[in-house]
């Protein structure tokens, strides 16, 4: 077997494609996982059993089926039901619902280790309880559990090539179009591998310096 | 001097200002465990009422009862006239308003500078301008001897200062009721007179009520009106400091001075 880089060149376009489509589904997949663990979080919070109970049942279920299934779901079921949505949109919110079964319970632990006193505190100050989860607790749940939420994103890149199933052409989709066509599998497998690499060091350096920041 | 007037010999008849604070038949319960025993016990607006005694015999419970960190099992509180407990949230959120709690591990906001730590109260619960509230709090800094920190984060400060910032904090929001749960205790020995002598300052020049607990006793004794001696969740003597200090009636009392002082 040699290493061919005209290969390489050739596969170049395409991959830039596809790393586009990458990135586009781990940011809006990571948006979506964040904001909906929160809220997940915050309704498990609720006095109210006839809303935690729906939630835990919901997220658990979630969290407990493989994300593939749910791709498929999402894409062959959704639309018997007559909810059409473009491939991508559809992975992204398959990731995302996914992976915000898993933020909630890193959101639930950050808003646990804030002290019982700050709780203490913001009563003893009559502030609204509203007031005491923006301006109190949650500042110090999430500053706390950052590092968590980037462990996720990294996660996320490494399950975005499961959305070429659901015929969304990101990078891995389409390394398997270039090989299809030319029987040249070496070169481009090797070049997203690299990408990921790249990626994944790349989200870690960004979140090494936003705890940085946060820990201050 | 409600809990014993007749033991009080220095309240003449006729000065009678008024209950602030009144706990009756309080009763709190944790587990098994009877913390508070059908408590009665007032406090008159402007004094100074320290509660003394062993821990675990219910002194910081009235605190937190008070504070509406815990609810009673039994009884009733009344603040400045109005039920606090039982009563329903909203009018709980009014009556709070009167009082502010300072707490033994000081319990600021971490994410927050120190002049945000103050303002933020008098700003979302007075409706107080930001500007207002700023200056106000440069005052009451000033009033604690940390002027220069405004800007600081609470962790870095020392305890005494963070203490000392947990205080203007609670003045902010004007109560008519300071409670002060063991304020010392977590400080290291060199820090304490510094906040001590805050609070000292506060009690000569503020007509605030003060309810402490504490283990200083001769803080205790420079700014009481009254000492309560707490056993097993009840009252067992009550009087002016250097009564109680001095020639306490209860052998238990004599027993609990003797092991601190």
């Amino acid at each position: 077997m040699k290493w061919d880089w005209n290969a390489v060149g050739d596969f170049m376009p395409l991959f830039w494609d596809g790393l586009v489509v990458t990135l586009e589904a781990l940011a809006l997949g990571s948006l979506i996982s964040f904001t909906l663990g929160l809220v997940w979080a915050l309704l498990m919070r609720t006095p109210s059993r006839w809303v935690r109970w729906p939630v835990g049942v919901v997220t658990e279920f979630v969290r407990d089926t493989p994300l593939l299934v749910q791709l498929f779901f999402l894409f062959y079921v959704l639309p018997e039901w007559g909810v059409t949505l473009s491939a991508l949109t559809t992975g992204v919110i398959g990731i995302g619902l996914h992976y915000s079964t898993y933020t909630m319970q890193v959101y639930r632990a950050g808003i646990e280790a804030v002290p019982a006193g700050q709780w203490e505190a913001a009563t003893a100050l009559n502030l609204p309880v509203g007031r005491t989860w923006t301006a109190v607790i949650l500042p110090q749940a999430i500053r706390r559990v950052v590092p968590a939420l980037g462990n996720y994103v990294i996660a996320m890149l490494k399950d975005t090539p499961m959305l070429m199933v659901i015929t969304v052409l990101e990078m891995l989709g389409q390394a398997r179009l270039y090989s299809q066509e030319h029987f040249q599998f070496t070169e481009p497998l090797s070049v997203i591998g690299v990408a990921f690499i790249l990626i994944s060091y790349l989200a870690s350096l960004l979140l090494r310096a936003m705890e940085r920041r946060l820990v201050r | 001097m409600s809990v014993d007037t007749a033991k009080n010999p220095e309240k003449k008849p006729g000065q009678h200002t008024g209950e602030l604070v009144r706990l009756e038949q309080v009763t709190k319960r944790f587990g098994d465990h009877t913390v508070l025993d059908r408590l009665d016990f007032g406090v008159e607006a402007g004094k100074h009422v320290t509660l003394i005694g062993p821990s675990g015999s219910g002194k910081t419970t009235i605190l937190r009862l008070l504070m509406t960190l815990a609810k009673p099992d039994e009884g009733t509180i009344t603040v400045d006239g109005q039920r606090l407990f039982p009563a329903p949230e909203k009018q709980i959120r009014e009556v709070r308003k009167k009082i502010g709690m300072v707490f033994q591990q000081f319990n600021l906001f971490p994410n927050m500078t120190v002049l945000r730590n103050i303002t933020e109260a008098p700003v979302t619960v007075l409706g107080l301008s930001k500007d207002e509230a700023e200056a106000r709090a440069r005052e009451l800094l000033d009033l604690v001897g940390l002027a220069d920190k405004c800007d600081a984060r609470p962790t870095q400060l020392s305890g005494g200062q963070q203490q000392r910032v947990a205080i203007a904090r609670a003045l902010a929001m004007r109560p008519q009721v300071l409670l002060l749960d063991e304020v010392t205790s977590a400080l290291d020995p060199e820090l304490v007179a510094g906040v001590l002598d805050v609070l000292r300052d506060i009690a000569r020049t503020t007509d605030i009520t003060m309810l402490c607990v504490t283990h200083e006793m001769n803080f205790a004794r420079d700014i009481s009106d009254q000492v309560l001696m707490f056993d097993s969740g009840r009252v067992i003597e009550s009087g002016p400091p250097e009564k109680i200090f001095s020639d306490p009636e209860q052998e238990r009392t004599r027993e609990f001075l003797g092991a601190v002082l």
